[in-house]
C-alpha cells in the first residue's frame, strides 16, 4: 500500500513525529480542536503562572485579615483574587515562620498546585527531587543553595491526595512600607514550593 | 501498585540539578501533548486516577528514562485504545480509519478558559463522621495492591498522628477502575522523619491520607 503519510519521510525526531502522528488522528476524528491546544498552551505561557502565586504571598504579607484568611481557608482566600481551577481545586498555605520551613513535593507523580504556579518545572517532575526530598530534605536545599538554620524544623509535605500546597515564605528584612507589588518581586516560584528562601532586597 | 512512580527514599538518581531559566516546554511536542493529554481528559472517558494508574503502569525502565511529557503521552495511548478511540494502525500510519466517538465532547478553544478555571473538585459529603480524630495515633495499613493506591511505599506500617481533617474525597483507589468515587474520609497525618527513615532529626513528613489506609493504634 501507499506510503502518502508525511510522518516516516522527514527528518523530525521520534517524539514530534509520535506527538504530530496523534494529534493528527484525534483531530481527523473531531476529538481534538487544535485550537483548543493553542490556547491551553496560551494560558500556561501566560496567564497561569508563578506570578499568581507571588501576588498572593504580598498580600498575606501585607493583609494580616487575608493572611487569616489564607490560612483557615486557603482555597476561598486564593479564589477570592481570581484564582480556580485545575490542580488549585483544593489549597492549604504553608506558612514558614520561626523555627519552622515547609518543603512541597509529589513522590507519586507531579501533584502541583498549577493556579498559583502554573507547570511544575522538569525538576519537580524527575526522580532525583522525588525521591530524596522526603528522606534527604536538608540535602535538597542545600543543592538549591538554602542552608537553614540546624534548629529549624523542616515540614515535608508528599502531596498524596487532591489537596495542593502553597508555601508561604516568611518576609524579608528591609522591606518595611513595601506595597504588595514590589514585595510581590521578591517571591520567586522556588520559595512557594519551598527550595528556596523570599529573595532579600 | 508497587510501580516505578512510587520514589520516595529511592536512591541513586544523582543531583537534582534544577536549570536556570528553565524554558516552560523545552520542545514543541511537549506543549502540544500538554495541551492533547488535557482535552482528551474533557471527553470524559477516564478519571485522574485512571490516568494516573496507567502511568504508573508504564514499563519500569521506561518511566524511569522518559521525559515527563513523554510518560503523559505513553499512557495517553494507551487509554484512548482502551476507550476504543484510537488503534495502534491510527498511529502509525497518522490518520484515521473511523470516525470518533464523542465529538460532541471534544474541547473546542472557546471553552478552554473555562474548564480550566473551573477544575474538577474532589470533595464529597458524606452520611458517615470521621472515624479518626485529631491527634490521634495511626498506623499506616501494610496495602499493596496491584491496582492504584495513594500511599507512597515509604509510609507503609508506619504510625503519625491526624493532624487535620480534611472531609471525604473521591476515593482514588475505587475510581481508577469504574468502580465508583466511594468517597472516604482524607487525613493529613503527620510522621516524624527519623522514625520513617531510622535517622535524621528536625524533619517531619505529612501525607493526606484515606480512612481506609489507617488504622488506629
Amino acid at each position: 500500500m501507499p506510503h502518502d503519510h508525511d510522518h516516516h519521510d522527514n527528518d523530525l525526531d521520534e517524539m514530534t513525529a509520535l506527538t504530530r502522528a496523534l494529534e493528527t488522528v484525534l483531530v481527523e476524528k473531531g476529538l481534538v480542536d487544535p485550537a483548543a491546544v493553542d490556547a491551553i498552551i496560551e494560558t500556561y505561557s501566560n496567564d497561569v503562572g508563578p506570578r499568581n502565586g507571588a501576588s498572593v504571598v504580598a498580600r498575606a504579607w501585607t493583609d494580616p485579615v487575608f493572611a487569616d484568611f489564607l490560612a483557615t481557608d486557603a482555597t476561598a482566600a486564593i479564589a477570592s483574587m481570581g484564582f480556580t481551577g485545575r490542580q488549585g481545586e483544593h489549597m492549604r498555605a504553608l506558612f514558614n515562620g520561626a523555627g519552622v520551613h515547609n518543603l512541597v513535593v509529589c513522590t507519586l507523580c507531579s501533584c502541583y498546585p498549577w493556579t498559583v504556579l502554573g507547570l511544575p518545572p522538569v525538576w519537580y517532575k524527575s526522580p532525583p527531587y522525588r525521591s530524596r526530598s522526603v528522606r534527604d530534605p536538608r540535602g535538597v536545599l542545600a543543592e538549591f543553595g538554602t542552608i537553614l538554620p540546624d534548629d529549624t524544623e523542616i515540614r515535608v509535605w508528599d502531596s498524596t491526595a487532591e489537596l495542593r500546597y502553597l508555601v508561604i515564605p516568611e518576609r524579608p528584612a528591609g522591606t518595611e512600607g513595601w506595597d504588595a507589588e514590589r514585595l510581590a518581586a521578591l517571591v520567586s516560584r522556588d520559595a512557594m514550593i519551598g527550595t528556596a528562601l523570599a529573595d532579600v532586597p | 501498585m508497587n510501580g516505578p512512580h512510587d520514589l520516595g527514599g529511592r536512591m541513586g538518581f544523582g543531583p537534582i540539578a534544577p536549570e536556570a531559566d528553565e524554558p516552560l516546554f523545552h520542545a514543541e511536542w511537549e506543549a502540544r501533548a500538554l495541551g492533547i493529554v488535557l482535552c482528551c481528559g474533557a471527553l470524559g472517558y477516564w478519571t485522574i486516577d485512571e490516568s494516573r494508574h496507567a502511568r504508573e503502569s508504564i514499563a519500569p525502565a521506561d518511566y524511569l528514562r522518559f521525559p515527563y511529557y513523554r510518560i503523559w503521552l505513553t499512557a495517553l495511548i494507551e487509554l484512548l485504545q482502551r476507550h476504543g478511540e484510537l488503534t495502534a494502525r491510527e498511529l502509525v500510519d497518522g490518520h484515521a480509519l473511523t470516525p470518533g466517538k464523542r465529538p460532541e465532547k471534544c474541547l473546542h478553544a472557546q471553552g478552554v478558559v473555562g474548564v480550566l478555571s473551573k477544575g474538577s473538585p474532589t470533595c464529597r459529603t458524606v452520611e458517615v463522621a470521621p472515624r479518626l480524630g485529631i491527634g490521634a495515633r495511626v498506623r499506616v495499613r501494610n496495602l499493596q495492591p496491584t491496582g492504584h493506591i495513594r500511599v507512597p511505599g515509604y509510609l507503609r506500617g508506619h504510625v503519625g498522628v491526624i493532624e487535620s481533617q480534611c472531609g471525604a474525597h473521591v476515593f482514588p483507589d475505587s475510581n481508577a477502575v469504574h468502580q465508583g468515587e466511594q468517597p472516604q474520609h482524607l487525613y493529613t497525618v503527620a510522621f516524624d522523619g527519623a522514625q520513617v527513615w531510622g535517622q535524621g532529626e528536625g524533619v517531619s513528613i505529612r501525607a493526606d491520607l484515606w480512612e481506609s489506609y489507617l488504622e488506629a493504634v
